[in-house]
């Protein structure tokens, strides 16, 4: 593909001694093949992606896309003011949520703008569709952006390149198979767009670019919180031109326009209001922004004066009442508080550490671990090595463009590090820095295997690529085995292009396609077996118990509950009021009688437990236990983690601690269980989960009563029984 | 004439009032009596099925041309079919020859009872005799007792009717037999003579009952058959020409037998499934039409996976479960499509107007239908639809816009209250189709796709810049 695309610049002075049919016809091919090769790319991506739907079907998928899907349902039924202002009383209870004011709306309104469109072409589509395939639509955009952002920063061969590798990145596909309604599905694109249209305007300095680069952070900001990355990266890459002496007023246009218009159109999302100028993390840019202001007047009076020595002074000067009003503004600002200190979510960044010891609510979430080497491999593969290639090659053709993509890479890998869920952030970096190594790479070795051919050839009418290798051969025959060694080493590159093909495939359809909803295990002989406890409990949820029923579970399954079951809980995944959180948690690992008070409190109806002790499926509500233990600890002190442990070993067996034994949440899950038998020649009681025989067989609900109970017992609800009376 | 005679009536004896009433345009005729009446009512499942054989003679001068058959207002409320056929033949040369039952539109008798006159083949001249063969079939009439029963009880049911056939005429015997589905049967009013045999209680024979003679009896057994009802279930057919019926069926199930009480235990629902839980359900079965295919089951949240279809040359059967067992009051919404081929239903007739020959009813076994629509959607520029459908129902029409409309397609609804399975029999839906309509969407498609390529063609052939590099 690289090889074909010539640049028109080197081939321009031969073309022009051919026919002009001719070279109309070269120009055409070429043209005919990239948009035909980025037309298959876009298929690709899209369709990659559409593995979950033909495993299992057209579903939303695992929590927060559930979230996402019933606002979009709201949206597309009442309008979008009503969905502006809405309050939503089906989730924390009694609280409530301003759904309006608190979330991204920028993935919504896509999905409804698109599903708008779709039946305004007379497309009677059904909005859970349209939902469905919004991320693998976005998706197949990034490969676009991917692939005039490569040609932006490289060439179009880099760019053609990354748009394949971006395709079918695992790091990319495991946010946005079909069904994976998030934020993340659009902001991948939104991302790369502004970042694309931002170093067109460096590149460019032109308005139009800068304006454009605006609203693509401006739709940045409407659909993810990610969007801080793209305000401290900019100014911090700005900052680094300056630093550099690269300061030029392409860069002044670009940087004042894209920053001014962005922060005005960011706060017209109610979520991030007026963050921009009042919030700890977007100071970054503001500071810069100042600076390049003084830069300009610098240049501006170095201009004027045209005196060495009196300029030098005026700098002087000028530098240190800068920084120093600079920096009086923003520290009377932090002592007053209208400027926010740093978000705990923000400092884990910076520190990895802090999450675990400050909060424990973000730490609980898997997604938000340290990732592991081998995730590193699984989702990037071929790439980690071609990246620090990529790399070398940036540093050697270093301009505003390379720059920029080195630092994005260089952040977002670090960003990768601490946080599972931000290799996502990284994927587009890692791929247009790797594109770069595979597209010089081969450019390269292609050069120097037609090198070797022309000269048996010597053809002079053979079009671009012949006469292209004629100009280098003479060059390259001073070395012998070059020849082989560069076949070799195409050979080798393609080896590894299509082991990375082959890999993201595997990853995709293995790993990344499970809805999490529904779960799929191979039977006794080799049948799918598919266990759909979930939307069982929650279809029962829906249909037989009073609409206005309040039910208590883990956060987990909040979105899941609200979206699907249609009740009212308690907390949900938008884990904004960690004392209620807390007191969940604490309920749940309370006495019953204790817990009763509680959710009497609460006014719950239903306390809803997943429970794998049947199935052997691990990531159920026992497993998080600790979770709720420490969460609740955090904010009551009654609860105390070492009361639910044996000499620090967290354990359900008979060698468990008396208070785990009767809490709350282990009676809920193993009410029962002790009667049955789920595995031949184990005692009764046996939990598959965690291999042991259960420590309280005999348990006894007081307070409580088993209301439903799903066919594998995933899933168990119990209803709250009324006060009894007291006389 | 009839208006004057009125109050006199009124102060005469109930007994004058029957016997000598003038009143011939449609009251029953008082000089019908009925020989002998034999009643026989299935109490199976929640479809209550009485059979009643009617001898009637006419004692009168006057040929009667009508027969009327009297039932009191809550089986009137509940009687989902009524048909009526005269036998001739003896024995084994048998025949039936169904007759016109009339909906009521008299009035009332007494204590509000109502009538449905069913007309002769030929009058009944004096001293004859003819025999009727009357199937009527009732929903909604057993009441649960007790009301609320928890999961390891079974379920018992109230049933209420009357020892004595409820009748405009005078009926010189009768007997009625009530078949239960166990032989566990609780109670039973007895009005002698009462036999009770097995799953058989007999009331009679009676002999010499007076018109409208009544004698409630109470019956309360035990009956832990599926009482799978319908709330409400609509179908959507949708004819496309390119050779396929689309049909979407939206069920809103619920069990309307006695309800759940307290607790639902899965150990006891697993482990002891004789004892536990007897009155609920979990399989459905649907008989589909032969040559189904693309056959789907879902819910609002998803697709559901414990599904069996089963097809031979006659017919379909899909075999399926809601996503979760249904205990007394416990309701699951879902929806059943499928996909069949467009010879099997559609045909021309000989004016050159198409029809639809399908089912009306519902397709799951055993099941009561509160209320059913039925919308056949008929293709884009259709004129003319008119429904030939064997029993009453209300009509209207609806437009729908489906993939690629743009005046929107004829949907006739079909509505009918209270149905049963007798109710699967075949309707039509006339229309006139002009098949160029059905290349009106891929000609725009064509052009759509032409129009898009012309356009990329000249934008690559104009040079929109303002400056020349």
């Amino acid at each position: 593909m690289a090889v074909t695309a010539s640049p028109p610049s080197v081939t321009q002075d031969l073309l022009n001694s051919l026919p002009k049919t001719l070279k109309l016809k070269t120009k055409q091919q070429e043209l005919l093949l990239r948009i035909t090769t980025l037309g298959l790319i876009y298929i690709l991506a899209f369709i990659t992606r559409l593995f979950s739907v033909l495993r299992y079907e057209s579903m939303i998928h695992e929590f927060d896309p559930y979230f996402n899907y019933r606002t979009t349902l709201y949206l597309t039924e009442h309008g979008f003011s009503e969905f502006w202002n809405w309050f939503d009383s089906d989730s924390w209870y009694p609280l409530g949520r301003i759904v309006g004011g608190t979330l991204y709306p920028g993935l919504m309104l896509t999905a409804a703008g698109l599903y708008k469109i779709l039946h305004f072409l007379r497309f009677a589509v059904h909005i859970r569709e349209v939902c469905v395939l919004t991320a693998p639509f976005f998706a197949s955009n990034t490969t676009i952006v991917a692939y005039f952002f490569g040609k932006e920063i490289w060439d179009s061969g880099a760019g053609i390149v990354a748009a394949a590798l971006i395709a079918i990145c695992p790091g990319y596909i495991s946010r946005s198979v079909a069904g994976s309604y998030d934020n993340e599905g659009v902001a991948i694109f939104a991302l790369l767009l502004t970042f694309y249209l931002f170093v067109k305007a460096v590149n460019t300095g032109s308005l139009s670019w800068a304006l454009a680069s605006a609203f693509g952070y401006f739709y940045m900001v409407s659909a993810w919180g990610g969007y801080v990355f793209i305000i401290n990266l900019v100014p911090l890459y700005v900052l680094v031109l300056l630093v550099t002496g690269r300061y030029s007023l392409r860069l002044y246009v670009a940087y004042n326009c894209m920053y001014v218009l962005g922060m005005l159109l960011a706060m017209q999302i109610r979520f991030v209001g007026f963050q921009h100028v009042q919030s700890g993390e977007h100071m970054a840019s503001m500071g810069v922004f100042f600076l390049l202001q003084v830069f300009f007047f610098l240049d501006w009076v170095k201009h004027l004066l045209g005196d060495v020595k009196l300029f030098q002074a005026f700098l002087r000067i000028t530098v240190t009442s800068a920084v120093g009003v600079g920096a009086v503004a923003l520290g009377v600002g932090m002592a007053s508080g209208y400027i926010s200190p740093w978000t705990g979510r923000f400092y884990s960044l910076l520190d990895p550490t802090y999450a675990k010891d400050h909060i424990p609510i973000i730490a609980s979430v898997s997604e938000h671990q340290p990732t592991a080497w081998s995730s590193f491999m699984f989702d990037f593969h071929i790439l980690l090595f071609l990246f620090p290639a990529g790399l070398y090659f940036c540093f050697k053709r270093l301009t505003d463009a390379t720059i920029f993509i080195v630092m994005y890479g260089l952040t977002s890998m670090y960003f990768a590090g601490v946080m599972v869920r931000l290799i996502l952030v990284a994927t587009p970096a890692v791929c247009l820095i790797s594109a770069i190594a595979v597209s010089a790479t081969v450019k390269n070795l292609t050069r120097v295997v037609r090198a070797k051919v022309q000269p048996v050839q010597g053809g002079s009418g053979k079009g671009t690529g012949a006469s292209k290798g004629s100009s280098k051969g003479v060059i390259d025959n001073s070395q012998p085995f070059q020849k082989n060694g560069a076949m070799m080493l195409l050979f080798g590159a393609f080896y590894l292009l299509s082991r990375y093909a082959i890999h993201c495939t595997w990853v995709t359809s293995e790993a990344y396609s499970s809805p999490s909803i529904v779960l799929a295990a191979r039977g006794a002989h080799g049948q799918r077996v598919i266990f759909d406890d979930y939307r069982e409990a929650y279809f029962w949820l829906r249909q037989n118990t009073p609409p206005d029923a309040k039910v208590m579970s883990w956060w987990d399954y909040g979105y899941q509950i609200t979206a699907m079951g249609n009740r009212t809980v308690i907390v949900d995944n938008n884990t904004w009021n960690n004392t209620h959180i807390a007191t969940v948690g604490r309920a749940m690992s309370s006495y019953e009688d204790e817990a009763y008070d509680i959710m009497k409190s609460l006014d719950v109806d239903y306390v809803l437990v997943v429970f794998g002790g049947v199935t052997g499926y691990s990531s159920d509500d026992i497993n998080k236990f600790l979770w709720m233990v420490r969460i609740g600890g955090g904010v009551f002190p009654v609860i105390k983690e070492p009361d639910y442990l044996v000499n620090g070993e967290y354990r359900v067996d008979k060698g468990a601690a008396p208070k785990m034994l009767n809490c709350l949440m282990y009676k809920l899950s193993y009410y029962r269980f002790g009667e049955l038998t789920t595995e031949y020649g184990k005692p009764p009681g046996y939990d598959r989960a965690r291999g042991v025989e259960i420590g309280n067989k005999d348990i006894k609900l007081e307070y409580l009563e088993e209301a439903f109970t799903t066919q594998n017992w995933i899933v168990r609800i119990y209803k709250v029984k009324p006060p009894k009376n007291r006389w | 004439m009839v208006a004057m005679e009125q109050p006199l009536l009124r102060i005469a004896l109930l007994f004058l009032f029957l016997h000598f009433s003038i009143l011939v345009n449609s009251f029953p005729s008082q000089h019908l009596q009925i020989i002998n009446a034999e009643r026989r009512i299935d109490l199976n499942s929640h479809i209550i099925k009485v059979y009643l054989t009617l001898k009637v003679e006419n004692s009168g001068t006057t040929p009667a041309s009508e027969v009327h058959l009297a039932f009191s207002p809550a089986e009137a409320e509940h009687l989902a079919v009524l048909k009526a056929a005269a036998t001739t033949g003896k024995r084994k040369k048998k025949t039936y020859v169904p007759l016109d039952v009339k909906s009521a539109e008299i009035p009332d008798g007494p204590n509000g009872s109502k009538f449905f006159p069913v007309t002769l083949l030929t009058p009944l001249s004096k001293g004859e005799t003819t025999t009727l063969e009357v199937l009527y079939i009732l929903t909604h009439s057993l009441e649960p007792f007790p009301v609320e029963i928890s999961q390891s009880e079974s379920q018992l049911v109230y049933f209420r009717d009357s020892a004595i056939l409820l009748s405009p005429y005078h009926v010189k015997q009768q007997t009625t037999f009530i078949k239960t589905p166990t032989a566990r049967v609780e109670s039973f009013t007895v009005v002698e003579p009462t036999k009770r045999a097995g799953t058989e209680l007999k009331y009679g024979p009676y002999d010499e009952q007076t018109p409208y003679s009544y004698s409630p009896v109470l019956v309360h057994f035990e009956n832990n058959n599926p009482f799978a009802v319908v709330e409400e279930l609509e179908r959507e057919i949708e004819i496309s020409h390119w050779g396929s019926l689309q049909i979407t069926e939206r069920y809103k199930l619920v069990h309307a037998g006695a309800r759940h009480k307290g607790v639902f235990s899965r150990v006891e629902y697993q482990t002891r499934s004789g004892a536990s839980g007897v009155a609920s359900f979990k399989h459905l079965l649907a008989k589909l039409p032969p040559r189904v295919h693309s056959v789907y089951y879902r819910d609002e949240i998803g697709n559901i996976s414990s599904s069996h279809l089963r097809t031979d040359f006659l017919k379909s059967e899909l075999e399926f479960e809601p996503r979760y067992p249904l205990f007394g009051g416990w309701k699951s919404t879902f929806l059943l499509g499928y996909g069949l081929p467009l010879q099997d239903f559609l045909f021309e007739s000989p004016d050159g107007r198409r029809y639809l020959n399908f089912t009306y009813g519902c397709p799951l076994a055993q099941t009561v239908v509160d209320k059913l629509i039925i919308k056949v959607v008929l293709p884009e520029g259709s004129k003319d639809p008119a429904a030939v459908i064997p029993f009453q129902v209300d009509q209207h029409l609806e437009t729908k816009y489906s993939y690629l409309d743009i005046v929107g397609r004829t949907v006739v609804v079909l509505e009918k209250r209270n149905v049963v399975p007798e109710h699967n029999i075949p309707f039509q839906v006339y229309y006139n189709f002009n098949p160029i309509f059905m290349l009106a969407e891929p000609l725009m498609l064509a052009s759509v796709f032409f129009l898009l390529f012309a356009a990329s063609v000249t934008y690559l052939h104009m040079d929109l810049s303002i400056r020349k590099s």
